[in-house]
């Protein structure tokens, strides 16, 4: 099919530029006649309020390196300075590392929600799969980002990191030194880092969020119920009869999560931004220092479930394998559900069950990922890792095993 | 279901008890820094530049900044608290060279600007309240805050000389919960220029004073947070009423 220009015949200046730009028809496809099902709940902020932090991350990022010095002998003087001496320089450094907490909060939220509605069953296994990326390469700019202020938790955090490939066989150690630019995390190592925090994996995180998008807006959201709202189409207009234009639906529902989502978001960067330890760690308020290993190296909360299946395996290499496998998991989902329907709410009791424990043994994990490590939490880590692992390889067993409620035709709704 | 059950409770002991351990060894002294108190501010300012400046920088806070949050007239600042150097502008910066330093107490005084975010204001205060007669060490103090620390009691004069009595459990009721760490347990053998409750108030002022210099702009960040919080909560209860009117038609 050949593309055609203006397909919506606008006039004027704005004709002039969708002659030459699509912008009528992006505006349409993606907003005012995308249509979304009209049933989508609480859990459906989350995509919107990962994208605003998504934005706060660049445009704070932005200012931040504008005053940030990349070199190991000043660069936790300049986060000092910046913090000081920049007009609102506090502000910017608190929103971009309490946004970074608030982006895996709302991502493994939104990820949350793909897992209770059958988010990435078909056709909408694209849609995970780019989801899947955004995740990995988040996980990988957190890390870099968390290096930058190079304080002393940084750079044994970046140490005992780098240091995972170094369980590699054969190559592990020429691995570690290759990644490093040296024998120990340094001048080099915080170079590399940055640059790939503030170029490389925002571009590519930019673009794989695009792709996200254009592949969902491709074929449609799911919704709470996991039914098709294009099976049942208004027959002149061809609008999907559940569905409601994102614009101006979502847009307005979605600037009250954003309202809400603000509150509790800068109410912790304005009167919290330490968050007790949890957000800015102590050990990191004194400069890198490889002579000092600080009492406990604790990874950021948001990789303390990986961190703790890493130390729950007694084995080096088949820990970092078994971390490592945690997140490629993630991206088989869509071809482990074997459920003849796709929401949680028509599953059947062993789905739930399997859910439920999935969700406590993960933050279980989670929690004990951040504690030293003590008898008790390694046998809770290994528990939970099991579990956690049982809960995506014994899907294709347990989603066809079960009895599940017949689905509705169309989407449950209750007009507000 | 029984091990279902003690399997539970193993988990929610578990995860209480690395909560006890986090607090470390538990301080003696409880200390809530006031970052609204000016006064007490200032006159830390005054104990930090005659006492401990000497050897320790602030080499991230500027003296005019000081001032100016501090509300200290530059005449009284450039008088009472800059030794080292004229300029407003300049960082709080020790006279001792560092090199120096490390060969009289096996490493250089540390930078003290963020102290109170490393280690917390209520450490700060537990430090400089704990220094105690111990004949082994060469400056002929101990910490029991920092066990080992090579700074000698700088403020011994202004405290007196106080020594560690050792305490057993039994006043500290409460079995099995490491007894007698609660408490002061420090006796002045030979009182000081200030009295007990004057040093108390001496180490509070020098600590607030640290606090504030920990993060100059807390005040400041803490009262536009105030203001965002108000424009937030009209903000949402505005976009909610937008967003009833927009879905009354959605059935």
């Amino acid at each position: 099919m050949a593309i055609v220009p203006n397909p919506h015949k606008t006039t004027g200046l704005l004709g002039w530029i969708d002659d030459r730009f699509p912008l009528t028809k992006l505006y349409k496809d993606h907003l005012s006649e995308y249509y979304a099902p009209k049933n989508f709940n609480f859990w459906y902020y989350f995509g919107s309020l990962a994208l605003l932090v998504l934005v706060n991350q660049l445009l704070t990022g932005i200012w931040l390196v504008m005053h940030y010095k990349p070199e190991a002998s000043i660069a936790w003087d300049s986060v000092e300075a910046l913090m000081r001496d920049v007009p609102y320089g506090d502000l910017l450094r608190y929103l971009h590392s309490t946004g970074a907490s608030a982006f895996f909060v709302v991502v493994f939220l939104h990820m949350y929600r793909g897992l209770l509605y059958g988010s990435y069953r078909k056709p909408r296994e694209l849609v995970w799969l780019f989801g899947a990326l955004i995740f990995l390469v988040l996980m990988a700019e957190a890390f870099a980002g968390y290096v930058l202020p190079w304080g002393n938790m940084s750079y044994w955090g970046a140490s005992v990191i780098i240091n995972l490939f170094g369980a590699i066989p054969v190559i592990g150690n020429d691995l570690v030194i290759w990644i490093q630019g040296d024998y120990f995390p340094s001048d080099a190592t915080l170079g590399r880092l940055f640059s790939l925090h503030v170029i490389f994996l925002p571009f590519v995180l930019v673009a794989l969020v695009v792709a996200h998008l254009i592949a969902l807006h491709e074929v449609g959201s799911n919704n709470p119920d996991g039914v098709e709202i294009k099976k049942h189409k208004d027959p002149k207009t061809g609008i999907p009869l559940d569905g409601i234009p994102f614009h101006p639906y979502y847009t307005v529902k979605d600037v009250v999560g954003v309202g809400v989502f603000l509150i509790i978001f800068l109410g912790i960067v304005f009167f919290a931004p330490d968050g007790g330890g949890w957000l800015l760690e102590k050990p990191n308020f004194t400069p890198a220092n490889p002579l000092a290993t600080p009492e406990h190296i604790t990874p950021a909360w948001y990789f303390g479930s990986f961190y703790a299946m890493l130390r729950a395996v007694p084995d080096k290499l088949l820990g970092v394998l078994t971390m490592g496998a945690a997140v490629v998991i993630i991206f088989f989902v869509p071809w482990l559900d074997r459920s003849p329907v796709k929401s949680i709410r028509y599953k059947g009791m062993l789905s739930k069950i399997a859910l439920t424990l999935f969700t406590i043994s993960f933050v279980l994990l989670s929690y004990y990922g951040m504690q030293p490590p003590t008898p008790v939490g390694t046998w809770v880590s290994r528990v939970g890792t099991v579990i956690y692992f049982a809960y995506f390889l014994l899907m294709p067993w347990y989603t066809r095993a079960e009895k599940t409620k017949t689905e509705p035709e169309r989407v449950t709704h209750a007009a507000h | 279901m029984q091990r279902i059950k003690t399997f539970l409770i193993a988990v929610a002991l578990s995860a209480a008890a690395p909560a006890y351990a986090a607090g470390g060894h538990a301080l003696t002294y409880k200390f809530t820094p006031d970052s609204n108190n000016v006064q007490s501010a200032q006159r830390g300012a005054r104990n930090f530049m005659n006492y401990c400046s000497g050897c320790h920088s602030m080499k991230h806070l500027r003296y005019g900044r000081l001032a100016n949050d501090l509300n200290i007239p530059e005449d009284l600042l450039k008088a009472n608290l800059m030794f080292t150097s004229e300029k407003p502008g300049d960082h709080i910066i020790s006279s001792m060279p560092a090199m120096e330093a490390a060969k009289w107490f096996g490493q250089p005084p540390p930078d003290l600007t963020v102290e109170t975010r490393m280690r917390g204001a209520d450490w700060v205060y537990n430090f400089l309240m704990t220094f105690y007669v111990d004949g082994a060490k060469p400056s002929g103090v101990n910490n029991l805050t920092l066990p080992g620390a090579s700074m000698p009691h700088v403020l011994m004069d202004l405290q007196g000389v106080q020594v560690k009595v050792e305490e057993k459990a039994e006043g500290h009721g409460e079995a099995g919960h490491g007894g007698g760490h609660a408490g002061p347990k420090f006796e002045l053998v030979q009182p000081g220029k200030l009295s007990p409750d004057e040093y108390k108030k001496f180490v509070a002022d020098t600590v607030n004073f640290m606090h504030y210099a920990a993060e100059p702009g807390r005040n400041a960040r803490i009262s536009l947070g105030y203001k965002v919080m108000l424009f937030l909560f009209l903000f949402t209860i505005l976009a909610y009423l937008m967003k009833k009117e927009w879905w009354k038609d959605v059935h």
